[in-house]
């Protein structure tokens, strides 16, 4: 090991996920003060002449710093202690282009290939990154399987399940994937993801959605709203306009084949098995999508 | 006078006084006035709290505190949690156990976080103390549905037993139905994070109807909703509760059945778990809205305009946890309904997807910095931040003592400058000057640490993720942050030199972890001989350190002080100084 190097230049796990490693390597934080003055070149003491095994191969003497409240907090060295060191540390540390956290930075990219897998949809996932805990993310896995047992379970199972006096699972359910789809909507740009088996029709679905990307403001009463608007947001008609067609906007969703179908077509049931994901596309664009 | 006025009052005098002593700072702080005021004090100190296990031994806590009555131990790191410590890495509590069952025959409170539980130790719990109150296993793992059933038929007077967020191997046994008819003590009830088949709902129900002092109760998930009813109905004294599942179908009969008994629970000031809600029942719970002071929604998939409704419905909420599915309009009405609130948490509800799922911006976490003054705890997930917020939300709230934030990319840059977050989280610690802890995440230099350093002098706990420069970020926080106790920090380039410069900060802190950053097996060897009192665990899982080049650094460390000296139980994977490989490598 080299005299107070920070690992070398083969060291290497630090993970960079980000497209964006240009800007990592390159970019100042101008409100920081000037650090050009300040430099690292810090070690540790081995006591008189050198001691243990790794003393010899230390290289010069170095001074252990004891952290003192107020105090300076280093001695500071110079390249002249480290004659043999093949670390140049005559750069500051937080410029632009400094030679030793470059070394850093440039070795650091290189991603071990354990704590990197990329995911299906194509982002890099790190292992426990984002921070969440394992007991969230079991709870997040087991919504959808306990959705899917849910429905089958509707109408019998609640009458078995008192008599028994325990509520138990019962084996046989089948465990599906996760049933929440990706939702766009021509003109916004964000998103959303909704959850199929929560809704059990089109028309629940459709009431989600409405609410979800036709809804101009949460309050109850808005004011200067347009009638087509005011009718979306009363709860009490069940009456879906994305479905019926008077809305500017239809619902379609894309199949396991990558077509682009007009929500409705087919049974609710089938549609669940076959739907990747749904777009509400403006009326316009639906030209040559399955009529109704 | 004055040097004999130390003896002059009696021992039982002192003891008197010292009882008002509670916390462990004051205690200890006591026990180093003089001999026999340390003498008198360790006598009479009945609560411990071990920060890490390692730290002391058993053995140590029994010698200096013959009396203890209530203990609480703390196991593996915090990045555990994320996965981030092998299994096996340590946390055993059944030696402590085992020393407490002869040296405390009235312990009656055990309380551990992140450590490893065997049923054993729970049957030696359940039999070695005749008064035992108080478990609660935190984060816990090792245990079965059989242990538990110790527990429950040998503890007449256990008032809590709190399993949260613990893995619980099911045993198939009806371990509820083991606490005797004559049980009537329980006063907290936690098994959230029991499976479907570990819970009789029958031996639930008795229980709860002979237990009329029970103030919470936190069912698991898989207690279906009719039957909530029936237990609200049974225990309508509750301050405390956490609801099962919600079946995905509306029906009115089992809707005002709900209704009316939320509607008798008087007292219910919190509640949480909304497992797979269905936004429909929400308003099955609006009676005690009004109420309520902690409100849980962290597990339900409800959208925007169910929880501004909801939120509008609960003026008095001190605490909020919910998803994103909140958005930017949620937080916005929780700011100007919610003028109490003071710990907001939100979580992604799809952590693992590029793109956004909801509309949730850094906006929403500066309405509610803005709307509620009492604003002190905040842990946000989000994908887009930027500098000028967090500037906003620094001045706006200097009462902040808690602020996590992860922007779930790593290394984003603020969305509209494109700049590091270095003057955002500046901001934070300048203004905010009781903050104790603190999270960064985003695009972040070394200037970010130089602020903390310098600003930060309350720092208890950071943690630090994708971020820094060069050793000269560490060393700006080892240096810098007086308070600091806990360090984490993983994929940074920090390395040797900060290292081994601040050694001796090192056992001023509970402990530092580093995972996937810049540190060689040498400078840990280094630190572990000149700093005897730390354990400098380096835990790598592709084989001895030794054995690969020199400049080749460690996947995780984990370095904490201890009094106790390097552990007996450490796996394969963890390494420490030349001595024990040897010994370990020995046939």
């Amino acid at each position: 090991m080299q005299g107070g190097g920070g690992g070398g230049s083969e060291s290497g796990s630090m993970s960079t996920v980000s497209r964006d490693e240009n800007m990592v390597v390159s970019s100042e934080d101008s409100s920081c003060p000037d650090e050009s003055g300040l430099e690292l070149g810090l070690g540790l003491s081995l006591g008189g002449g050198g001691g243990g095994g790794g003393g010899g191969r230390q290289g010069g003497g170095f001074k252990m710093h004891h952290v003192s409240k107020g105090g300076p907090y280093a001695r500071i060295l110079t390249a002249k202690d480290f004659p043999s060191s093949s670390l140049s540390s005559s750069s500051s540390s937080s410029s632009s282009s400094p030679s030793l956290s470059k070394a850093n930075v440039t070795a650091g990219t290189k991603r071990t290939a354990e704590s990197v897998a990329v995911a299906a949809n194509g982002s890099s996932q790190v292992v426990g990154w984002p921070p969440i805990r394992a007991y969230r993310m079991n709870s997040m896995v087991n919504q959808a399987k306990v959705l899917t047992m849910e429905n089958h379970k509707k109408e019998t199972s609640m009458v078995e399940n008192s008599s028994i006096g325990g509520y138990r699972n019962d084996g046989n359910t089948k465990l599906k994937k996760s049933t929440f789809v990706k939702v766009n909507m021509d003109g916004t740009p964000i998103g959303r993801k909704v959850d199929l088996n929560a809704h059990e029709s089109y028309e629940k679905l459709a009431k989600t959605l409405e609410d979800m990307f036709l809804e101009t403001a949460p309050s109850v009463n808005p004011s200067g709203s347009t009638a087509l608007q005011l009718d979306m947001l009363n709860r009490m008609t069940r009456h879906s306009k994305l479905l019926d067609g008077s809305s500017d906007f239809v619902l379609t969703y894309e199949d396991k084949e990558g077509d682009w179908m007009l929500v409705g077509d087919v049974p609710w049931e089938m549609f669940l098995t076959s739907v990747k994901r749904l777009r509400i596309m403006r009326k316009s664009e639906a030209t040559g999508l399955a009529p109704r | 006078m004055p040097r004999r006025l130390a003896s002059s009052l009696s021992d039982e005098v002192l003891e008197h006084v010292f009882s008002f002593i509670q916390s462990d700072k004051d205690r200890n702080v006591v026990s180093a006035v003089c001999k026999s005021w340390y003498e008198i004090e360790r006598w009479c100190r009945r609560k411990i709290f071990v920060g890490n296990c390692y730290a002391v031994s058993p053995k140590m806590v029994i010698r200096r505190f013959p009396q203890v009555r209530s203990i609480e131990l703390k196991g593996k790191p915090h990045f555990a949690d994320f996965n981030l410590v092998p299994d096996g890495w340590g946390g055993y509590v059944l030696q402590w156990i085992t020393e407490m069952a002869g040296a405390y025959p009235w312990l009656d409170e055990i309380r551990l976080k992140r450590m490893v539980v065997t049923d054993e130790s729970l049957e030696l719990i359940a039999k070695s103390f005749k008064d035992f109150k108080v478990l609660v296993l935190a984060s816990c793992e090792g245990f079965s549905t059989d242990g538990l059933a110790a527990i429950a038929a040998s503890c007449k007077n256990l008032r809590e037993l709190d399993l949260r967020e613990s893995e619980v191997d099911d045993s198939s046994v009806h371990w509820l139905s083991h606490f005797p008819e004559t049980y009537t003590s329980m006063v907290s009830l936690n098994i959230s994070c029991l499976g479907s088949g570990e819970v009789s709902f029958s031996a639930l129900e008795r229980l709860v109807s002979r237990c009329p002092n029970l103030r919470s109760l936190k069912l698991n998930r898989a207690v279906p909703l009719d039957k909530t009813a029936n237990i609200l109905r049974l225990a309508p004294q509750l301050v405390e509760f956490s609801t099962c599942t919600y079946s995905a179908e509306l029906r009115s009969d089992v809707f005002s059945n709900l209704a009316g008994a939320f509607s008798n629970c008087k007292e219910l000031r919190s509640l949480s778990g909304f497992w797979d809600v269905v936004p429909d029942y929400l308003p099955a719970i609006y009676s005690v809205c009004s109420r309520l002071t902690s409100l849980n929604l962290s597990y339900a998939t409800i959208q925007s305009p169910d929880l501004i409704k909801l939120a509008s419905h609960c003026p008095s909420l001190q605490h909020l946890l919910v998803l994103d599915y909140t958005e930017d309009s949620g937080l916005e009405a929780l700011a100007s309904n919610s003028k109490d609130l003071q710990e907001l948490r939100v979580f992604p509800s799809d952590p693992f997807d590029a793109e956004p799922n909801a509309s949730l911006t850094e906006q929403g976490l500066v309405a509610v910095s803005l709307g509620c003054p009492k604003l002190q705890s905040v842990l946000y997930f989000c994908r887009r931040m930027s500098n000028a917020a967090l500037v906003t939300i620094a001045q706006n709230r200097p009462n902040l003592t808690r602020f996590r934030l992860c922007i779930i990319e790593p290394k984003t840059a603020d969305y509209l400058t494109g700049e590091p977050f270095g003057v955002g989280f500046g901001a934070i610690v300048e203004h905010c000057k009781d903050l104790i802890r603190l999270s960064l995440s985003g695009l972040l230099t070394d200037c970010v640490f130089e602020y903390i350093g310098k600003y930060a002098k309350k720092l208890e706990m950071l943690s630090v993720a994708f971020a820094g420069d060069s050793d000269l970020g560490l060393h700006h926080v080892l240096s810098g942050c007086e308070s600091l106790r806990k360090l984490e920090i993983r994929d940074c380039p920090f390395g040797d030199k900060a290292l081994l410069t601040n050694a001796a900060k090192l056992e001023t802190m509970r402990s530092l972890w580093m995972s996937s950053c810049s540190v060689s097996f040498e400078a840990c060897k280094l630190l572990s001989q000149k700093m005897p009192r730390l354990n400098v665990e380096v835990i790598d899982e592709r084989g001895p350190p030794d054995s690969r080049p020199e400049n080749y650094t460690v996947d995780k460390l984990y370095i904490y002080r201890s009094v106790a000296g390097p552990r007996f139980d450490m796996p394969p994977f963890v390494w420490t100084k030349d001595e024990d490989l040897a010994l370990r490598l020995s046939p």
